[in-house]
């Protein structure tokens, strides 16, 4: 196979392959953050870091590591990377590592950076794969966004931090929905972002198992 | 003592659910949820490795890597150490190892359960539901006997929630959904319904 081209490597996981609508990857550690824009931002902005560097890690020494232990080296690679940001976090950004807690070690376990490892980082070239890294991270920055952005602005009426809708109780006019702010809404959301990125691009929706017959009366059966 | 653990387990099981309220172990969840019979086995899985990872890791931050931990060495130059910044490469190499090690004395002794579970044993490692537990435990300081209880609760807690989405999606073939809709799309709205359900236990007090 020919080596891919950068450009499509950067864009085809926006919309066409995006990691959360279509590969089911690294929806774990995410969407507990997502109920206010800066966290949503700081998070993307922490896995776009480490998703880049990591599959460009992994492919610079991918001749070198054993078949059997390389999904130890690649998690020895991550967590490294994880730690990294996680010590930035706390020691120039305390405010938001306290309010993202668990959930920058979890990027560790964040499915899409082992999987962009094994799938892409491990046969291609150390720049085509950091382009791969930084293009699925992005893909997986829009969902997020969308998000963080829909979860806020209606939860709180407000836009990082900056009100939007000014809300009944200081004297304005919107009533914040309280169910965008909890857990819950973050699925249905990501469930409609999917829904509409698959009436725009028909050629993702899954087959059927099989399809049921349409009713039909006795009388016509027979 | 008794009553604290068991409200410890009522809440890490119901109120605090690894997957409907944290979102955790999420990418096995919804890619591993089709059939009731493959989620069981996975959740008993989850239940196993959970239970021994939590109180393994307990033991290594309290005895190895907090601050002034290491003092039970009696050598002064470790008893001010604070090797916490480690704590996340220590507790995924326990987990990574422990997976492994179940897998082979599964594969030993029961190797009916061990060929039940399958793929899904050595793929528990990359689940965050099992480094989450960890971490929550970390923040929370639990002593050793809570973590083992907080451990398998959220075990409990994870594999409850599997089966129910499978025994769901299951159900799901029979019912018209827009064809957009179909497969993913829909399960993260019947997760986000099942999340707001799970949340009426949130006003429990034990």
């Amino acid at each position: 196979m020919a080596e891919p081209r950068l450009k499509d490597v950067l864009f085809q996981p926006l919309f066409n392959n995006n990691p959360i609508a279509l590969q089911i990857l690294g929806i774990c550690s995410a969407l507990a953050i997502t109920t206010t824009v800066e966290n949503t931002v700081v998070m993307c902005l922490a896995v776009i870091f480490v998703l880049t560097f990591s599959n460009f890690f992994i492919s610079l020494i991918r001749s070198q590591i054993p078949t059997n232990i390389r999904i130890i080296v690649q998690m020895t690679v991550i967590t490294s990377l994880v730690i990294v940001v996680d010590q930035f976090l706390q020691a120039y950004a305390y405010e938001s590592s306290r309010q993202l807690s668990v959930f920058v070690g979890l990027i560790i376990t964040n499915c899409i950076i082992l999987g962009r490892a094994e799938a892409f980082a491990m046969s291609n070239s150390p720049v085509a794969s950091a382009v791969d890294g930084f293009g699925n991270a992005l893909g997986y920055s829009i969902v997020l966004l969308f998000v963080g952005v829909a979860r806020e602005l209606f939860g709180s009426g407000t836009l990082a931090g900056i009100t939007i809708l000014q809300p009944v109780a200081e004297g304005g006019w919107y009533e914040p929905n309280g169910m965008m702010l909890l857990p819950p809404s973050a699925f249905i959301l990501i469930g409609g972002f999917i829904w509409m990125l698959r009436v725009w691009k028909p050629s993702q929706v899954e087959e059927t198992p099989f399809r049921i017959a349409p009713n039909s009366r006795t009388a016509e059966a027979y | 003592m008794f009553e604290e653990y068991l409200s410890l387990f009522i809440r890490a099981v119901f109120v605090e659910n690894m997957a409907l309220a944290f979102f955790l172990g999420m990418c096995t969840f919804l890619a591993i949820s089709k059939k009731v019979q493959t989620s069981l086995g996975l959740g008993i899985a989850v239940i196993v490795v959970l239970t021994i990872t939590v109180p393994v890791n307990n033991l290594i931050l309290f005895n190895l890597l907090d601050e002034g931990a290491l003092a039970w060495t009696g050598i002064p130059a470790l008893e001010s150490i604070d090797l916490r910044f480690l704590g996340l490469l220590c507790y995924i190499g326990v987990i990574a190892a422990i997976v492994q090690i179940l897998e082979m004395t599964l594969d030993r002794y029961v190797p009916a359960l061990y060929n039940a579970l399958g793929i899904f044993l050595p793929l528990i490692t990359v689940n965050c539901a099992i480094l989450g537990a960890s971490l929550f435990m970390v923040e929370r300081q639990y002593d050793f006997g809570e973590s083992v209880i907080f451990g398998f609760g959220a075990g409990v807690g994870w594999a409850l929630a599997i089966v129910l989405l499978a025994g769901i999606r299951e159900k799901l073939k029979y019912s018209d959904i827009p064809a957009p809709l179909q497969g993913l799309g829909i399960t993260f709205i019947i997760v986000g319904l099942m999340s707001l359900g799970f949340m009426s236990f949130a006003g429990v007090q034990l």
